[in-house]
């Protein structure tokens, strides 16, 4: 494949992200081009780039997700590539497409991938054809036809809505007499709620993890980065990231991250992804969930553990240079924990807080990396997400790792809006999560949660 | 482009390893980028960067918190829970939740604002008729702006 030069980067994202692609982009010595929202002029990210370009208005439909205009924007600075961040149109296959038809290198998996990713169903059957385990399950038309999964997915079950999403339309049965009754009634919710009748039936996992492998592919070749866990979430957020993923014996932790490779093989892949599996927390079985063909914010953890900068991977990739590491070149070096801090009021249902941040100390010292656009004085506007920064924590064991999270939390002082730092300051304080291995239900046990 | 290299986060650990070894609590460091102040904090340390010419000792009042009603012209003001994008109907092309004229009592969702990507519903507050609907659907508003006027019962 011919390889591409890239002298200058356009970054087509904000916030924390935007800065952390700005900082490995200016030691590569690439020039960087920072499109911004009228909000985000007088941003740190707007700072430190070289060049700073206006999209347009605050909201995201008329700057950071308005294809025409960010790509107007990063062919008139003479910008040889784009990179999208995460969120946004990090997924977006028309911006990948718009990006090359510019003659400009996107910063991330072809087109191809993107599209076969891009939907649960079709990620899904990629994954079956790739040879990987996926929740046991179908679609499901009538009763009839439930019946008959429902023999190979055993009981519990969980009867979805094929077009629903955040939980609607989802039952748990729990025996086989209840499956005909909650399949009618699954069926017309669903067609009241979503327009489309069609169910899906799953097993249920009563006790399940979410852990998923860092790959970078160059298209022939793909490797994995270890595993992470992301079990502490909130209305399918993400909380708490940790790498390696804890407690998981070693031949099931080997095998994840062999079928994470393989599925990247599968695709001939090209860029960093993340394949994201559900862990059974007790038999240890697991089961492909999606793969995200994008840098992914919790991407540090796995930085720190191998020291590998996966921004860097992914220019390299963009440029069309082969995979500079063999899978034996990653070693893996202790643990490392990130912690999400959020503009939200953990004691309001994390309720929003933006507005003005009089005073913003974060935490520094050994072990301790913060990646944050957040300056003392900076404003957090209403029109984008919470994320106004994350913590890091390296440790030698993931004893030490807990440790240190636990004692830079007390000296991370954020005045001006309510953050989700105390929350995470319980977090480190729970047995459970200091065992390691908790599941996605960690918050039910939470003291004060 | 100019050589003032953003600092890394290793560079931060790097100072503050030296700052450890040393009898010093704070160290400022500015360039044509950015203000770091690297400190002494309990048994670690602390960063704070701040935009170029700006002090970080410096701390700027907090924003007031927003009032949920007042009264005016002997009218009633409701007023945002939050700052955001304000929308008068639940989904685009859907009828509005109140228009001039209505009835509402202080349970009555009149609008949601867009928050961080989060959808809180408005509640008006107070009960009487709605005369004023100030901000266009889809508009920015301050937590301080006035969403609606209403004509106490």
């Amino acid at each position: 494949m011919a390889r591409k030069n890239i002298n200058t980067l356009f970054i087509a994202n904000r916030g924390e992200i935007a800065l952390r692609i700005i900082r490995t982009a200016r030691r590569l010595g690439l020039k960087t081009v920072l499109g911004v929202s009228d909000a985000d002029v007088n941003t740190r990210g707007a700072a430190e780039a070289d060049v700073v370009v206006r999209l347009g208005p605050a909201p995201s439909s008329q700057s950071y997700l308005n294809i025409a205009k960010v790509v107007a924007a990063a062919k008139d600075v003479g910008a040889d590539a784009v990179h999208p961040g995460y969120g946004f149109l990090s997924e977006n296959i028309n911006f990948a497409r718009a990006v090359a038809e510019a003659g400009m290198v996107f910063v991330g998996p072809e087109p191809r991938a993107l599209d076969a990713m891009g939907d649960k169903l079709k990620a899904r059957a990629v994954a079956i054809e790739a040879g990987l385990p996926v929740v046991p399950g179908g679609e499901a038309e009538t009763a009839e036809d439930a019946a008959k999964i429902a023999e190979k997915t055993g009981y519990p079950l969980l009867i979805k809505a094929v077009s629903g999403g955040g939980g609607r339309g989802m039952k748990r049965v729990d025996k086989a007499e209840e499956l005909t009754s909650q399949i009618g009634l699954a069926m017309s919710e669903a067609e009241a709620a979503f327009g489309d009748p069609r169910i899906y039936v799953e097993r249920f996992i009563a006790s399940g993890r979410h852990v998923e492998v860092q790959v970078i592919g160059d298209g022939k070749r793909a490797i994995h980065l270890g595993t992470r866990d992301c079990s502490i979430q909130r209305r399918f957020q993400k909380l708490v990231e940790e790498a390696p993923a804890p407690n998981i014996p070693d031949d099931k932790h080997r095998a994840i991250e062999a079928a994470a490779v393989k599925i990247a093989e599968h695709l001939n892949y090209k860029g960093a992804g993340t394949v994201e599996f559900l862990v059974d927390a007790e038999t240890f079985d697991f089961f492909f969930l999606e793969m995200n063909a994008r840098i992914q914010v919790e991407h540090p953890v796995t930085e720190e553990i191998t020291g590998v900068d996966i921004v860097e991977q992914q220019l390299l990739i963009a440029t069309g240079a082969p995979l500079g590491y063999r899978q034996r070149d990653i070693e893996f070096l202790g643990a490392a924990i990130e912690v999400r801090i959020n503009a939200e009021d953990p004691d309001a249902d994390f309720r929003p807080s933006p507005g003005l941040v009089t005073k913003a100390e974060w935490p520094a010292g050994e072990g301790v990396r913060v990646d944050s656009h957040i300056r003392s004085g900076d404003s957090i506007p209403p029109t984008y997400d919470s994320l106004m920064g994350k913590l890091i924590v390296h440790g030698s064991t993931r004893e030490e790792a807990v440790a240190r999270t636990a004692a830079a939390l007390k000296s991370l002082n954020v005045e001006g809006v309510k953050t989700t730092t105390p929350l995470h300051a319980r977090i480190m304080d729970d047995l459970r999560f200091q065992k390691g291995g908790v599941d996605t239900r960690f918050f039910e046990g939470l003291k004060n949660g | 482009m100019s050589n003032d290299l953003p600092l890394s986060p290793e560079d931060v650990e790097e100072i503050t390893s030296i700052l450890s070894k040393s009898s010093y609590d704070v160290l400022d460091i500015e360039t044509a980028r950015f203000h770091l102040r690297v400190k002494r904090s309990g048994d670690g340390f602390t960063q704070e960067w701040s935009p170029i010419g700006g002090d970080p000792a410096k701390t700027v009042a907090s924003a007031v918190e927003p009032e949920v009603a007042a009264e005016e012209d002997g009218l009633l003001v409701i007023k945002p829970p939050l700052p955001g994008t304000f929308y008068r109907a639940p989904q685009p092309g859907a009828p509005p939740f109140v228009k001039i004229g209505d009835k509402v009592t202080s349970d009555t969702v009149v609008a949601i604002i867009e928050t961080m990507k989060l959808m809180n519903p408005v509640h008006a507050g107070v009960a009487g008729e709605i005369v004023e609907i100030i901000p266009e659907n889809a508009e920015p508003i301050e937590a301080t702006s006035i969403l609606m006027k209403v004509k106490p019962e």
